[in-house]
């Protein structure tokens, strides 16, 4: 994964050099690079609660989400910004019949993890976020099953949540490559 | 524009996830004290989108037939064998039936029988899975002048669906009862002995609550019951079947899985009430 034009905090470095002269259509696709990551996420999350008629859809739905704001919260947090994380979650709870709330704070959670971790990680190699990525996910899912559990007061059988996180683990690499293809070209404000 | 101080901006970075957490608690908090306002939000982006996924559902549907049709290219010789076998069955069953009706008429007539009302129904096309990981819901597409409300029972060709949960003004949820929510008072038509069907989040609902000296038969028809006036009688849910650890489930006549469209009936039942109209009473639990 290329670190080209982010610094540790994740914005975008200034470098020096002669740059176009910043007019309207400029700054529009700036700001649009810069949308396309929470942008693209939940545009996913739409798409998966449409009627695909797909097996599991619902679990897919959820899985895309971990993956794409751990994705983004690690190689272009200025991007995936806890706010947008907040909203993400919110759509995916509004989306479902789950709790509201549930998929916000797993989001937060996985976002805050990401973050926190992601000196270390972003220097890494694929496999070994993958491998982290699939911890998280399944922590992940089984937080959001203990959260709706207490807030629906019921014991929920355990198996769609262990699905859930090996679903997403497995979903991650499949996700990655136009992941990263669009972290290298679509949502790079330099290249505007 | 603000402008702040460089350390300022950054204790203000750093503070935005924690808020945000916070947030989201209390925003399950809101969630369970007011179900009201979570169930408006969730039917408004249900209204939004109800359309849209109308318009993608026809190219998507004819999609999955043509999909299907490619596959029973392959075993058309022997589906044409079984539905020959079928076929004489279902023709000496027919004939049963016609004797059976006309007999039933006689009877009726005889006894001068108070016939069923019968229940008005709007047909709906279903638009989307809507349940989540840990629920089983879907969400219907309705013309923004329809006369459906919660409580309408939900049926497919087949049989039983669910019950209508939310309305909004242009989409409709319906409770399936594979949720773990779902509760309906059933018939077991052999014996006629009363049980619940406890939905499980799963393919089947399990059969409980039966009287003691019954024993569900594997194979025997269930059909819903008129007790606690929440749905009518003589609908046909399912056939019971046992599973691998002996418990009685019920596999629905329905097909759940694949559901396209389903006809609501209004059988004007008000036993089970939102619960909005339930305020004084302890309202009856709900997500």
């Amino acid at each position: 994964m290329s670190e080209r034009g982010i610094d540790n905090a994740g914005r975008g470095i200034r470098r020096p050099g002669i740059r176009p002269r910043p007019s309207l259509w400029r700054r529009l696709d700036v700001s649009a690079r810069i949308a396309f990551p929470a942008a693209s996420t939940a545009l996913l999350l739409l798409m998966m609660a449409a009627p695909l008629g797909l097996t599991g859809q619902a679990a897919l739905q959820a899985a895309v989400g971990l993956a794409c704001v751990f994705f983004w919260s690690l190689y272009r947090p200025a991007s995936m910004p806890p706010m947008a994380v907040f909203l993400l979650g919110l759509l995916a709870d509004l989306l479902s019949d789950a709790p509201v709330g549930v998929a916000v704070l797993t989001l937060l959670v996985l976002h805050g993890m990401a973050m926190r971790w992601r000196r270390v990680l972003a220097r890494q190699g694929f496999l070994v976020v993958w491998l982290v990525f699939s911890g998280l996910a399944l922590g992940a899912a089984l937080l959001e099953w203990l959260l709706t559990a207490a807030l629906t007061f019921r014991l929920l059988p355990p198996g769609p949540a262990i699905f859930l996180g090996v679903l997403a683990a497995g979903l991650y690499p499949v996700l990655a490559v136009p992941l990263i293809r669009a972290h290298q070209t679509l949502a790079e404000p330099d290249h505007a | 524009m603000i402008r702040l101080s460089i350390p300022m901006r950054q204790a203000l970075a750093r503070l935005t996830l924690p808020v945000l957490i916070a947030a989201a608690f209390g925003l399950m908090l809101l969630g369970k004290a007011d179900t009201l306002l979570a169930e408006h939000a969730r039917t408004a982006l249900a209204d939004a989108l109800a359309p849209i996924y109308a318009v993608m559902a026809r190219p998507l549907d004819h999609a999955h037939q043509a999909l299907d049709n490619a596959r029973r290219v392959l075993t058309v010789f022997e589906d044409n064998a079984r539905l020959r076998q079928e076929n004489e069955r279902l023709r000496h069953w027919q004939a049963v039936a016609l004797a059976l009706d006309a007999e039933n008429a006689t009877l009726k007539s005889n006894l001068n029988w108070i016939p069923d009302p019968q229940a008005s129904y709007v047909t709906a096309r279903v638009v989307a899975d809507a349940g989540g990981v840990y629920a089983r819901s879907v969400l219907l597409a309705a013309g923004p002048s329809h006369h459906i409300t919660k409580g309408q029972i939900a049926l497919d060709d087949r049989g039983l669906v669910g019950r209508v949960t939310e309305v909004g003004t242009r989409s409709v949820r319906v409770l399936l009862i594979t949720d773990i929510n779902s509760r309906v008072p059933v018939t077991l038509e052999g014996s006629r002995a009363r049980a619940m069907l406890m939905g499980t989040n799963g393919p089947r609902p399990r059969l409980m609550h039966w009287p003691e000296g019954v024993q569900p038969a594997e194979g025997e028809r269930v059909v819903t019951s008129a007790e606690a006036d929440a749905f009518p009688p003589g609908l046909l849910v399912g056939t019971v079947h046992y599973n691998a650890s002996n418990v009685p489930e019920v596999q629905p006549a329905a097909r759940l899985d694949r559901l396209e469209v389903v006809r609501l009936f209004d059988y004007g039942l008000r036993g089970v009430l939102p619960p909005e109209a339930t305020m004084l009473r302890p309202p009856e639990r709900r997500r």
